[in-house]
């Protein structure tokens, strides 16, 4: 009762309060260290059984930048994502977010670092709705543990109002507010996309992963997803990992691009580097 | 505060509720109505069935996770209570000075031994076996079952194969005032932050992981807090029961109360609740069927339930509820007006841009820390 009328607008400015302000800070480290780099892997390399799906792959990406993954089909892209989120351990090599070394860590742990992800087919939790789906998001963040919840203390209800009104502002911010009580997957194609980014942002991240967001979008969708995905990254502050597929998505919008064929990294350089580049058109057309 | 009254109002209709019914069920009768005592059973049973119906539901409908053990966890309940009873539950109540009070509370204590013991041995059980998903679990949780009531048939202090009396009494009062407990405390944790988790490792356990959900954990803990739940019905029953015997709790008793959740909606506190009530109840209607023309049809009661189950299994197998609950928001849903076939939108066209530079503008000024 004491906490104003609507906690929703209180909270939105505070919240944009602070990306505003870790985006200011994303951009200032850059600026002072070009070698600030949140994530990095050395050497990584993962074998399933005679397969090397990935081999030695270096990768290095800025704090703020987006950064694309390419290659062609079955070149591993998918696999280096599930190496750099726990979902596989590599069978050697290293990866460091934020400095810490993190393969071998589980795949919640690595998203309470701070790392979070979309999937390539759309991976929402199907019985929950749309805000429920959101909220689940925010568990990193819960203050509430289970004796507030079976009890329904103070602290619980504070808890919710909070997470509740958080991923409002989000959803609001992606025009899905008005579907927060329809099922996660009874949206449209594109929001269910878009829904699943939101999630994603839900758990705070430093850096985002995306597996393919332009998949299955028609050219205008893929217009708006260039935008969102800018607009993502200035907003909240964060570095964007890519994968794709979708030529156009890539050259678009990110600022440097690492191909792989084969599980190894052919080529990395500017979009217009890589367009260029013998390697990465031979990978693409064959000989 | 309005809601608190409400739910102060709520426990004491509910208490006066099972009070009267309890009352109803002793030789005095209330107000000279009296349940028998074959009503009266069947009562008690619905009440402890209920128990364990609602908690399996959240390892199972709740959780995703398919476990066929309750029964196991039930006679972990119902033994430890029991021995607690047999062997110190007197000289304890004795102690306190006897009476009505005494009893109530050495009878608390031994539900509590109940739940921690019955919860423990989930949480030994759980954590190796929940590493396993469908029907590898499903068969673990059988084995781990039976292991452990053949151990209990092995224990000559608990009456071995022979049985074990257990002296006390249990009114319709403590069963009612239990089931409410479950039934509020899986409804408390299913909405809230461990709820979301439970539900987001049925739904996609991959996904789950990514948005930070320790998978395993909330597993196990699902599994103790069903596993507890189930110990309490089971220190309910044996006290009510008066005897246990091992054969009480084969995993056919672990199947009625998988057929208790499947029929009512697995994911469904209210279903369960339902399926419990049915499941308990509908023999006990067939074995009144009339015989026409000289056949008896209670002689196929058996049959008339088994297809029964399998009409409702073929007609709505996501259960008679599905996920859905019944409550007081049935009644408002039904004030509104009907919406039709309401197009959940496409609009992916529209940019995303609007809202956020409106949204960006008002933030700047404003610090504040972070979450």
């Amino acid at each position: 009762m004491t906490r104003g009328p609507e906690p929703g607008d209180v909270r939105a400015t505070k919240e944009d309060g602070i990306l505003a302000e870790a985006a200011r800070t994303a951009r200032s480290k850059e600026a002072a260290s070009e070698g600030d780099f949140i994530l990095r892997t050395e050497k990584a390399t993962i074998r399933f059984g005679g397969l090397v799906a990935v081999n030695s792959l270096d990768m290095s990406v800025r704090r703020g930048e987006i950064y694309g993954l390419i290659g062609p089909n079955g070149a591993g892209k998918t696999t280096v994502f599930n190496l750099l989120t726990g979902v596989y351990k590599p069978t050697s090599g290293e990866i460091y977010f934020q400095g810490h070394r993190v393969d071998g860590l589980r795949p919640y742990e690595i998203s309470r670092r701070g790392v979070s992800r979309t999937f390539q087919n759309i991976r929402l939790f199907a019985g929950m709705t749309v805000l429920e789906n959101v909220m689940t998001a925010c568990h990193r963040h819960a203050r509430q543990n289970l004796l507030d919840a079976v009890f329904r203390t103070p602290r619980f209800a504070h808890d919710e109002r909070e997470h509740r009104d958080f991923c409002m502002e989000l959803l609001e911010i992606f025009n899905l507010g008005r579907f927060k009580d329809e099922g996660g997957t009874s949206l449209a194609y594109g929001n269910q996309r878009r829904l699943e980014i939101v999630r994603a942002l839900a758990t705070q991240p430093q850096l985002l992963l995306l597996d393919e967001p332009a998949a299955g979008m028609n050219p205008s969708e893929q217009d708006d997803l260039l935008n969102l995905i800018h607009q993502i990254r200035d907003r909240f502050g964060l570095t964007i990992l890519l994968v794709e597929h979708n030529m156009k998505v890539v050259m678009g919008v990110c600022e440097r691009i690492q191909v792989v064929d084969y599980g190894k990294s052919i080529a990395l350089g500017l979009p217009h580097e890589i367009r260029n580049d013998p390697k990465v058109i031979e990978a693409y057309l064959g000989d | 505060m309005p809601g608190f009254v409400k739910k102060l109002v709520g426990a004491a209709v509910i208490l006066v509720v099972l009070y009267a019914v309890s009352a109803a069920m002793s030789r005095e009768g209330l107000f000279g109505f009296g349940l028998g005592a074959y009503e009266s059973e069947v009562l008690m049973l619905v009440g402890i069935n209920v128990i364990l119906a609602v908690s399996l539901n959240l390892i199972n409908g709740f959780t995703g996770q398919f476990s066929i053990g309750h029964a196991g966890f039930m006679a972990i309940g119902a033994y430890a209570s029991a021995y607690f009873t047999v062997y110190h539950g007197q000289g304890l109540e004795q102690s306190l000075g006897g009476g009505t009070f005494a009893h109530a509370l050495v009878f608390t204590v031994a539900i509590l031994i109940g739940a921690v013991v019955a919860g423990v041995m989930g949480l030994l059980v759980g954590v190796p076996s929940l590493r396993l998903r469908g029907d590898y679990l499903a068969i673990v949780t059988l084995g781990f079952a039976e292991i452990i009531r053949i151990v209990i048939l092995n224990l000559d202090v608990v009456g071995g194969a022979t049985g074990f009396s257990v002296p006390g009494t249990v009114s319709f009062f403590w069963v009612g005032i239990v089931a409410v407990i479950t039934i509020v405390v899986v409804h408390n944790i299913v909405k809230s932050d461990t709820g979301r988790a439970l539900i987001s490792i049925r739904e996609d356990e991959l996904a789950a992981e990514a948005m930070g959900v320790n998978t395993t954990r909330y597993k196990v803990l699902s599994f103790a807090i069903s596993s507890a739940f189930a110990g309490v019905a089971g220190v309910l029953f044996g006290h009510f029961k008066r005897f246990l015997a091992t054969p009480d709790f084969t995993f056919i008793k672990s199947f009625e109360v998988i057929i208790m959740i499947v029929l009512g909606g697995m994911g469904s506190i209210t279903g369960a609740v339902l399926g419990a009530i049915v499941i308990t109840i509908l023999p006990e209607l067939l074995r009144q069927l009339p015989s026409v023309g000289g056949f008896n049809f209670a002689d196929l009661r058996l049959v008339i339930y088994a297809a029964l189950l399998i009409v409702i299994m073929l007609t709505r197998p996501q259960g008679v509820l599905g996920e859905r609950e019944i409550g007081l928001h049935w009644l408002r849903r039904a004030q509104k007006a009907p919406e039709g076939d309401r197009q959940v939108g496409d609009d992916s066209g529209v940019p995303i841009a609007q809202k956020p530079k409106a949204a960006d503008q008002e933030g700047t000024g404003g610090g504040g820390q972070n979450r």
